[in-house]
């Protein structure tokens, strides 16, 4: 075997690393000889085949699990944002929950915001804006069964907020015409006969009434990491904060992985599995191979959607009858069987093991062929 | 094979080229697999958007890999 045939069957990264050990002015002689040892550890160390990857990898990530604390809340680092991590997180990104409990982003920002430039204003413009935040004060006029409000001009111009955009959000949001004089805006109450209650009830409507930055976003946080500054947000909204300018695209993220998956699609949904059960591991300071986490993510998201290691989602695709009902709600799958005749050919591990036959694992794979001797005449 | 490298293209997804029919069936024969049996990708991904890809195609993955570097990995395109 010459090198490039042995190149071909290590992977790169293997090569990298001999590379870099090897002293310089290594002949090319003992070169190979480094590489043909290093194949040879590397075949050994493959997994055979037959080897049952799934129990292995649920045992490697079970047994640490044991080890997590169940404690949920945990500061980010920086200042007072709740995160949900450890056990309830990883149970969270496993079983693929389409509603997380705290959506995150992280919002990476292009020059001249990166070195933190103006970066408390624009966190200020990502955030989602209620009209209540830019108003200096509501009057209530009960004479006249109307609200009217000023607006904070300052507060309203480093947001970017118009007026026009505000009359058209209120108009929007109460369905009544509003009357603009100067800074002061007036809400008359619907209906003639209204009541104080009614015009409360507007004013809490006005109160709340959404007038700019990017919706969901509840709470911003610019920070400093290494060298470039960035903005974490509690709530997500990952395609619109995307369309915006200053923003670093190809790195912004966020941590609701079916929401990747709708934006960036299966393989980044993939990606962002593994990236978030990472970040689960190690906050927990556990070690678990990577191999584990990319097979689960793999499994997760094999059929181009995402699928939870539920009752309902991967486990309820098997094809045995016997799986599923091994894994939870036994009497509902086999009656459901029963009901419209399914046929179990005991293809599979779990099934074998309840009739108590060998187990298409490991030695149980192979088959022996025989060629039957011809027939003589 | 049509490269579709774009510089706006998130980090977080690799390059994605679609096989031509004869590599298609090159890589079917020697993997020993049918169609049915490979991973999947939905046509509407959102990282096939810029492709023109129909049912029944093979996608080629080049991923980044943290034990690997490099692996490639393929999904059959499906409807839905």
């Amino acid at each position: 075997m010459n090198i490039d045939e042995i190149k071909s069957k290590l992977n790169p990264k293997l090569i990298e690393e001999i590379e870099s050990y090897l002293p310089k002015g290594t002949s090319a002689d003992k070169a190979k000889k480094v590489y043909e040892e290093v194949l040879e550890e590397y075949q050994e160390a493959k997994v055979s085949p037959g080897e049952c990857v799934g129990i292995i990898t649920a045992e490697s990530i079970g047994e640490r699990g044991t080890q997590m604390t169940l404690n949920t809340f945990h500061l980010a680092g920086v200042a007072e944002m709740n995160v949900t991590m450890g056990l309830p997180r990883m149970i969270e990104i496993l079983d693929g929950r389409k509603t997380i409990e705290t959506p995150m982003m992280e919002i990476y920002l292009n020059e001249p915001y990166k070195s933190g430039k103006n970066i408390r204003e624009l966190a200020m413009q990502i955030k989602e804006t209620r009209l209540g935040e830019i108003v200096k004060e509501f009057v209530i006029d009960l004479a006249e069964n109307s609200v009217a409000f000023t607006i904070d001009d300052e507060k309203a111009k480093i947001l970017g907020i118009t007026p026009s955009a505000i009359m058209k959000a209120v108009e929007k949001g109460t369905k009544i015409s509003v009357k603009n004089s100067g800074r002061q805006y007036v809400v008359p109450v619907a209906g003639k006969d209204a009541g104080v209650n009614e015009v409360y009830k507007l004013k809490e409507l006005l109160r709340n009434i959404f007038v700019g930055g990017i919706k969901n976003i509840t709470q911003v946080l610019p920070i400093k990491r290494g060298e470039e500054y960035l903005i974490i947000t509690a709530g997500t909204n990952l395609k619109s904060v995307m369309e915006s300018e200053a923003v670093d695209k190809q790195r912004t993220i966020s941590n609701d992985i079916y929401e990747v998956y709708s934006v960036l699609g299966i393989e980044a949904a993939r990606a962002a599995i593994i990236n978030e059960m990472y970040k689960v591991i190690e906050g927990q300071g556990l070690n678990i191979d990577d191999r584990h986490i990319m097979l689960v993510a793999d499994m997760m998201t094999v059929d181009g959607s995402i699928k939870g290691i539920t009752r309902y989602g991967i486990i309820g695709e098997k094809s045995s009858v016997l799986a599923r009902a091994s894994f939870e709600t036994p009497i509902k799958h086999l009656i459901n069987a029963a009901l419209v005749g399914e046929k179990d050919p005991l293809n599979s591990v779990v099934e074998n093991v309840m009739i108590n036959q060998i187990i298409p694992v490991g030695t149980g794979l192979p088959k022996i062929v025989m060629k039957q001797p011809e027939e003589k005449k | 094979m049509t490269s579709t490298k774009k510089t706006s293209k998130h980090e977080l997804i690799p390059v994605h080229e679609k096989l031509s029919d004869t590599e298609k069936e090159k890589l079917l024969s020697a993997l020993g697999i049918s169609f049915r049996e490979i991973p999947k990708i939905r046509k509407n991904d959102p990282a096939l958007a810029e492709m023109d890809v129909k049912a029944g195609d093979i996608i080629k993955i080049s991923r980044k890999s943290v034990t690997a570097k490099n692996t490639v990995f393929y999904r059959g395109v499906t409807d839905v």
